[in-house]
């Protein structure tokens, strides 16, 4: 055997002495005490952080990260208990610390910084109090002095105005604010580790760049160690000196991240790079490469590897025995796979040329739409504004743009959740934008169906997977009679690749995965001409994702349907797509095809777009970060000129942020409403140079 | 804020009104006529029919309940004290002022003498209790929801769920038995006189225990949920996470926010306790607003019954906008702004 990590001594083999180790877990393992099980959330685990490195751990939902943060800071709930292992701190150990030690390293020397700020912060306080609390607490000054290093600090995490956010409540601060207010917090006692739990999962992408950024400069002026906790593989390959890949509880590959992002050696980690779009390939170059399967729940988990039930390379009496360990590969790259020598990198699938859709026929056309909200008095919230794009027969159109961009919106009024307040929408000819589902005959309604971004929430709990399919087809008269009815629920879940077994499932039975395929089969359940999709996989593990879009893709193809894409992921879209429309504060800025979009010469917004996204492949030549300052404006307060003015880095003179942009004509299908001109713009480097295009 | 304010009031007399109409459309039912009750029983039917005209109690109902709303708002006289029925019935106000509840038939006496009389005894009845019921449902309520299923929220549930249990009659009985016969500490009945040798203050106690013990556990239970929800907010985790003692986070962090969702409730029990007493009422021979209203009902005396019901109202509204008034300072996000 070689090498073992879990041995205590490993740490010292790494050349690295206890002293410059900020945090050493040994053997960690972590279970649940339920009234009648017991479940093993993380069965051992080890990892240590030096000072002044971060560290990241990669993992999809349920592998175990957050159990293991929660566990560095002795908050495991009530249930949740170390049942073995060690986690030293500073050489200090954690577990089995009394209340009082735990308090004194809580926010003093181990800080947090969680997931989703607004529900972190405590709603009924005022910023100023929240954070003052940190150096009352620990640094035993008076509140003045609090106060003023609070305020202090927001400065710091580049809050403007920093006296008069310490007044301010949570809920009158933007999502980027508040996980600013939050670093601020974990960072106010100058601890000597961070934990950073999803930090920007739920943020936009161009705030998310500036959160990412704003760390790796506090970082590095505090001297903090951080663990980064993250699915993203593209923002901790970024971020990160080193990686642990964690599966199911278990390290499965740790190593330094330039190294275990070129080399990946587990078959997990080299799934889980081939299965995320990247922003060089479209849809035809290539298909994501998704892992078969499903993460196994702590209590199904196999004997021997825990990902043996999804790998490619399983061999019977090598990967079921019980006693794999870390293997060291050299180069301080460790692995958990007892094949890892002949684990070849899947080359990326390179698909037969799908011609584009021949017939231009078109299917929806949007022109001029416009919805308001009157919110009392004389406040209008602008959703959208002349909103007009095109899509024709079996195309698939992206709608991109961050939170309150007014792409949902759009996608609730095509389907008449919703009315416009003006405009057109025509779908087989019909205007449909002003009329409301309930007033909608029947064929329309059959013929715009959606598919829904979290499936958890879309699916009644009470009745079973087939029912909604079912009744479908009944609603629409699609089958008749009981039998065919049937036939053709077995025909849909054979369609999205689920087992007839499932059909009497309850949602609560089903993993995120399968739920969202039977999203899909009701809707392709109504054989519709449109589907509108609002972020239909953005609730997915990235491994499930993969499979769900690629199926999406394979059932739109096959059905020859129109679909409306909405979508933040910019990666995802261009994978997707075939035509781009980009929005920004209930505007369109830019639409063109997906070449166009994603080809240079893009408007200043879709350059900051593109420009955000990060890529987990190391020799990808650094993009050049478009770095926006502040916040979307509020969608009640437009910007009376372009609606962009107030964060564009390329603004041209008074005239963006006083009269509205003109619409200039790159070509044919694309269009940028932008102050200057079209031969300037062309001129727009494309973000990922032309040596990218190589390699992948 | 003001359209705000002016708003609630307005809902409160439209809510006024369809209540009084319908305890009078409910009322016209129930067996026995304004004139008969006025003139008692030994009158004859000829007296009857003749007052019975002279009060035009044979009109519409509609026309009967504007009449009423006409004394009630000092519009037109009372007829029942008009001189000429021959009934002697006199308000010491006169017979045509705003507020004219009219004249109680069941006391024979104007219903404001007797009215505000009997709500000041339930107030200082349902005052006492409330004061004691907020504390006590708080504390039990946040210490139970501290730890979900620990030892001490079982203790504490099983309290509760048993006080709340219990009848107000049964308690009352029980606690009669222990502190007036085997114990004979206290009065056992509250009639708010010293004839009985007992000082008032005493009086109050078993009458305010019953109450007590039958409603806090309620409000303890609902504190308890709030809490419980309240306690895995991440917010909380953060809070623990800085390093703050448990003390700490739940007097800086978890209370206000617990307090939000349980506020209606507590309030509601104010109107629980002005017209919902009336068992605790009978029991210990109080003479308070709930036995009124039951008297009044059991004898058909319209006047009073209209009066509680438009007090009732009023009181429940009043409390509601407390509850939004007390919502918006507890929660900075439904501020208007």
């Amino acid at each position: 055997m070689n090498l073992i990590v879990s041995n205590p001594k490993g740490a010292a083999m790494s050349g690295s002495s206890q002293s410059d180790t900020v945090l050493d877990v040994n053997d960690l393992r972590i279970e649940f005490h339920g009234k009648s099980e017991t479940v093993v959330a993380v069965p051992t685990l080890s990892f240590s952080v030096k000072a002044g490195e971060s560290y990241g751990l990669v993992g999809e939902s349920g592998c175990g990260k957050s159990t293991t943060a929660m566990a560095i800071m002795g908050y495991l709930g009530n249930t949740g208990v170390i049942a073995g292992g060690s986690i030293r701190f500073e050489g200090k150990e954690l577990v089995g610390a009394s209340a009082r030690e735990l308090r004194a390293i809580r926010g003093r020397q181990i800080a947090m910084v969680y997931q989703d700020p607004m529900s972190a912060l405590n709603p009924v306080k005022t910023i100023g109090s929240q954070l003052a609390e940190v150096p009352l607490l620990h640094l035993g000054v008076s509140r003045t002095e609090a106060m003023e290093m609070a305020a202090a600090m927001l400065a710091d995490v580049r809050l403007p105005d920093a006296s008069d956010m310490l007044k301010r409540y949570p809920h009158q601060l933007s999502g980027g604010q508040q996980q600013r207010v939050v670093i601020a917090m974990a960072l106010l006692a100058r601890p000597s580790l961070l934990l950073l739990d999803e930090p920007t999962t739920g943020l936009d992408v161009t705030v998310e760049a500036a959160v990412i950024d704003l760390i790796g400069e506090l970082r590095s002026r505090y001297s903090t160690s951080l663990l980064f906790i993250s699915h993203n593989l593209g923002l901790i390959a970024e971020t990160c000196d080193r990686v642990g890949i964690m599966y199911s509880g278990e390290m499965v590959e740790e190593g330094p991240t330039g190294d275990l992002f070129r080399k990946p050696r587990h078959p997990y980690t080299q799934g889980l790079i081939d299965c995320i779009p990247d922003i060089t390939h479209d849809k035809r170059s290539r298909s994501l490469a998704a892992i078969p399967g499903h993460i196994p729940l702590p209590q199904e988990r196999p004997v021997g590897c825990f990902f043996a039930p999804r790998c490619t390379g399983f061999t019977a009496g090598l990967c079921d025995r019980p006693d794999l360990e870390l293997e060291d590969i050299g180069g301080d790259h460790v692995v958990r796979c007892i094949r890892w020598r002949d684990m070849k990198r899947s080359q990326p699938a390179q698909l037969a040329q799908i011609g584009k859709a021949q017939v231009q026929t078109e299917a929806v056309a949007v022109s001029d739409l416009t919805k308001l909200y009157k919110l009392g008095g004389d406040r209008t919230l602008k959703a959208n504004e002349s909103v007009s794009f095109n899509a024709a027969k079996a195309e698939i159109v992206a709608l991109v743009g961050e939170s309150g961009c007014g792409k949902s919106t759009l996608a609730r009024i095509v389907t008449g959740l919703d009315r416009a307040t003006s405009g057109e929408i025509r779908i087989a000819g019909e205007n449909v934008a002003e009329i409301q589902a309930k007033d909608r005959p029947r064929h329309l309604l059959q013929s715009i169906q959606m598919i829904f971004q979290n499936p958890d929430s879309t699916l009644n709990p009470s009745h079973s997977a087939a029912f909604s399919i079912r009744r479908s087809i009944k609603k629409f008269g699609i089958r008749k009679g009981k039998a065919a009815i049937e036939e053709r629920v077995r025909e849909l879940l054979e369609m999205v690749r689920l087992s007839p077994t499932i059909a009497n499932r309850k949602p609560n039975q089903l993993s995120g995965g399968q739920k969202q395929r039977i999203a899909i089969a009701r809707a392709f359940a109504a054989d519709p001409a449109l589907i509108v999709a609002d972020e239909p996989v953005s609730a997915l593990d990235v491994s499930v994702q993969a499979a769900i879009v690629t199926l999406l893709l394979d059932i739109q193809r096959e059905r020859q349907s129109t679909m409306l894409f909405i979508s933040h992921d910019l990666a995802l879209v261009r994978h997707v797509a075939d035509k781009v429309v980009v929005m920004y504060l209930g505007k369109v800025m830019e639409q063109g095809t997906v070449e166009e979009v994603f080809g240079g010469g893009t408007h200043p917004y879709t350059e900051a777009l593109i420009s955000a996204i990060r890529s987990p492949n190391p020799d990808e030549k650094r993009r050049v970060r478009v770095h926006l300052t502040g916040d979307t404006p509020s969608p009640i307060n437009v910007p009376a000129g372009c609606r962009f003015a107030t964060r564009c880095h390329r603004k041209v003179g008074a005239a963006c942020d006083s009269v509205p942009p003109p619409l200039r004509k790159m070509s044919d299908t694309h269009e940028i409403a932008c102050h200057i001109d079209a031969a300037e713009l062309r001129t727009t480097p494309s973000p990922f140079g032309a040596s990218a295009q190589g390699c992948a | 804020m003001v359209k705000f304010l002016l708003n609630r009031l307005a809902m409160m007399l439209l809510t006024m009104l369809c209540a009084s109409f319908l305890v009078f459309a409910v009322c016209e039912y129930t067996p026995g006529s304004v004139a008969r009750k006025s003139l008692g029983p030994f009158a004859t039917q000829q007296q009857v029919d003749l007052l019975t005209a002279k009060l035009k109690a044979n009109d519409p109902l509609v026309v009967r309940y504007g009449r009423w709303l006409g004394v009630l708002v000092g519009a037109i006289p009372d007829p029942l004290q008009d001189p000429s029925t021959g009934l002697n019935f006199k308000d010491p106000r006169g017979s045509q002022y705003f507020g004219n509840f009219g004249y109680s038939t069941l006391n024979k006496l104007p219903v404001n003498d007797v009215i505000w009389n009997r709500l000041g005894n339930t107030a200082i009845l349902a005052g006492l209790a409330f004061l004691l019921i907020v504390p006590l449902s708080i504390i039990f309520g946040i210490l139970s929801g501290l730890k979900e299923g620990g030892p001490l929220d079982r203790t504490l549930s099983v309290i509760c769920i048993t006080f709340t249990s219990i009848p107000e009659f049964a308690s009352g009985v029980f606690l009669v038995t222990l502190f007036v016969i085997l114990w004979p500490i206290l009065p056992g009945t509250s009639p708010l006189n010293s004839d009985g040798g007992w000082a008032i203050p005493y009086q109050f106690v078993l009458p305010v225990a019953v109450l007590v013990i039958y409603d806090f556990g309620y409000v303890a239970r609902m504190i308890r949920v709030s809490m419980i929800a309240v306690m895995e907010r991440p917010y909380i985790r953060t809070a623990v996470l800085k390093g703050m003692s448990t003390r700490r986070v739940i007097l800086g962090h978890a209370l206000r926010n617990a307090m939000i969702a349980p506020f209606t409730v507590l309030l509601l029990q104010i109107n629980f306790l002005i017209s919902g007493v009336v068992v605790t009422e009978l029991v210990f021979a109080y003479p308070g607003f709930g036995r009124l209203i039951l008297e009044a009902s059991l004898f058909g005396d319209i006047s009073t019954l209209e009066a509680a019901t438009l007090i009732t109202v009023a009181i429940a509204v009043v409390t509601q906008l407390l509850g939004d008034l007390g919502y918006m300072l507890l929660d900075p996000r439904i501020r208007v702004r």
